[in-house]
């Protein structure tokens, strides 16, 4: 094999090599991001269940004197 | 060399009284305290105003007027056994946490003051009964241009100028916001009135650059001079710029960098370029209100840099300064280095994607929790279910707080906290303010920041001082006050 050659199949290589770790990569962004959104869902479900009844009544009677 | 960045949290709480303490939120405030002072102890200490001077000024004067902290308090004040002093200031229950001599201590007693204040609402509704009820939350703003503080101080060497500490800090807070912003829905001023979403609580009250005042015209530098400690050695540097955190990241980072910046200013090691903004009011509001952080100040040179670029200029110095004169000033090696890896980890994550931050700081848990609710229920950022979800995030109670269900990351431990309810830290003179009240309670008639005043039912009371914030440790004191078994034996062994 000339020396051009194997030059050649080395990049090659690590362009195959290259991919794969981006498709690894990609694979876990996209179950890392699936489980943030099932985690928010979750939560949004949580809080429907928490919130203060009548949220417009609870926020005009949250009134504070002002302090520091 | 820069001196300990010994440092604490005050925080007003919000109070919202239902049936009998109705509208009086001064008696729902002396009510916790008291109920909670009585639990504690049997015979309440009594805070001691003797050295308290509000009105003095760090640039030099005493305003003339001002009013007396017997009038400012309302009487109602407790000194706890962690050091720490539980009071009712203005019309809000306020937890001064004990002095700390790292950030991730601040942390732990912080948290303690969150146990102590629910503790605290837990005891006055058992009280109350039937006729009424109580609830506390940790938040800033009533949402209606009603603001209460969340304060920290720092100890300081007297012989910095306090116009390079200007100069220096009004910008590092302006950017210190996108860390330790607590986050907010809308906006309290009469200024921009189409901003969907702020990341402070604070910076619609701000409408000074320097100055004293606490609750009208507040500063972005406040310039109370009460050291409450030698005075010609030392300055407490009081910051009011800040919000109350309910993420433990957030308050470690807003303490850990700043106890830093001050060492850096104080070594003359802080950024080399003069950071001055051209409006620094302005900068502060446009700051907050630009959760894509690319809002780029204009400077007074005419230069342009966000806050982001503000604060990568003061990690990387306090990366060098680190290299160079190791983390002495800010609680030891292993608390330096935890702070400058949190820092790069936080300013990285801010850069990259704010998301991956959403378990870490507040501003960023609350814009994305925000963000999903609005979209899932197609709600507009002015819905009333949002502003009722940003009051709802800072309640304190476990079965109601927003902030506890979105898995914020723990720097402490729940043991931890839990000590610190009745323990002092090791490191400063809380220890001894502390222990003498874990030890003697009935012997000591009042308690302030810097003395004890026993009555051994002499002719005359005698008054400890303890001007020092660095001494009184456990080090320091420990093993004497565990071999004395009399208040009278301490005294004649510190010769008072």
């Amino acid at each position: 094999m000339t020396e051009r050659e194997l030059k050649k199949k080395h990049v090659e290589k690590k362009d195959t090599q290259s991919t794969s770790e981006q498709t690894t990569e990609a694979a876990v962004n996209t179950e890392r991001t699936d489980k943030l959104k099932a985690e928010m869902d979750d939560l949004l479900d949580e809080i429907d269940e928490v919130l203060e009844d009548n949220a417009e009544e609870f926020v005009r009677n949250y009134v504070q004197k002002g302090g520091q | 060399m820069a001196i300990s960045k010994i440092c604490g949290i005050e925080t007003e709480y919000g109070i919202a009284a239902f049936g009998e303490f109705e509208g009086n939120p001064v008696g729902a405030s002396s009510l916790l305290v008291n109920v909670y002072a009585t639990a504690q102890y049997r015979s309440r200490t009594d805070w001691d105003f003797e050295d308290e001077t509000p009105g003095s000024d760090a640039r030099g004067f005493l305003r003339q007027g001002s009013m007396a902290p017997l009038v400012e308090t309302h009487l109602v004040n407790a000194v706890l056994t962690n050091g720490a002093r539980l009071y009712v200031d203005h019309a809000h229950p306020e937890y001064s946490s004990p002095e700390c001599s790292s950030a991730l201590e601040a942390v732990v007693w912080d948290r303690a003051g969150e146990v102590i204040v629910t503790k605290a609402t837990e005891l006055a509704n058992e009280f109350l009964g039937p006729r009424g009820k109580i609830i506390c939350y940790k938040n800033n703003s009533d949402r209606k241009g009603n603001s209460y503080g969340c304060h920290e101080n720092y100890l300081m060497d007297r012989s910095v100028p306090f116009p390079k500490i200007i100069q220096e800090l009004v910008p590092f807070f302006i950017s210190r916001q996108i860390i330790a912003g607590a986050g907010k829905v809308g906006q309290e001023n009469s200024g921009n009135s189409d901003v969907e979403f702020q990341i402070s609580q604070r910076a619609d009250f701000f409408e000074e650059v320097v100055g004293l005042e606490t609750t009208i015209k507040r500063p972005i530098i406040n310039t109370r001079d009460e050291p409450h400690a030698h005075s010609d050695r030392y300055r407490r540097l009081h910051v009011i710029i800040g919000d109350a955190n309910m993420s433990e990241t957030s308050t470690f980072l807003k303490l850990g960098t700043t106890a830093f910046a001050l060492a850096m200013i104080e070594d003359s090691k802080s950024p080399k370029h003069d950071r001055t903004p051209k409006s620094p009011i302005e900068a502060l509001r446009r700051v907050s209100q630009d959760p894509t952080l690319s809002y780029k100040i204009e400077m007074a040179d005419g230069s342009k840099l966000s806050a982001l670029d503000l604060q990568e200029e003061w990690l990387s110095c306090a990366v060098e300064y680190f290299e160079r004169y190791g983390g002495e000033a800010v609680g030891g090696d292993e608390s330096a280095s935890q702070i400058i890896r949190s820092w790069e980890r936080v300013l990285g994550g801010l850069r990259r994607d704010i998301l991956t931050l959403s378990k870490e700081l507040d501003w960023v848990a609350k814009y994305a929790l925000f963000s999903a609710y609005k979209d899932r229920h197609g709600l507009t950022w002015d819905s009333p279910k949002l502003a009722a979800m940003d009051l709802q995030f800072h309640d304190l109670r476990e079965e109601k707080s927003l902030a506890k269900r979105v898995g914020f990351k723990s720097l402490v431990t729940s043991e931890q906290v839990l000590s610190a309810e009745k323990d002092p830290p090791l490191t400063t003179r809380a220890y001894f303010r502390g222990m003498c009240l874990k030890k003697w309670p009935e012997a000591i008639v009042s308690a302030n920041w810097d003395s004890l005043l026993f009555d051994l039912g002499e002719e005359s009371l005698q008054r400890v001082p303890m001007l020092d914030p660095l001494k009184g440790t456990e080090k320091m004191v420990g093993t004497l006050l565990k071999e004395c078994n009399e208040p009278r034996e301490l005294l004649d062994k510190l010769g008072a």
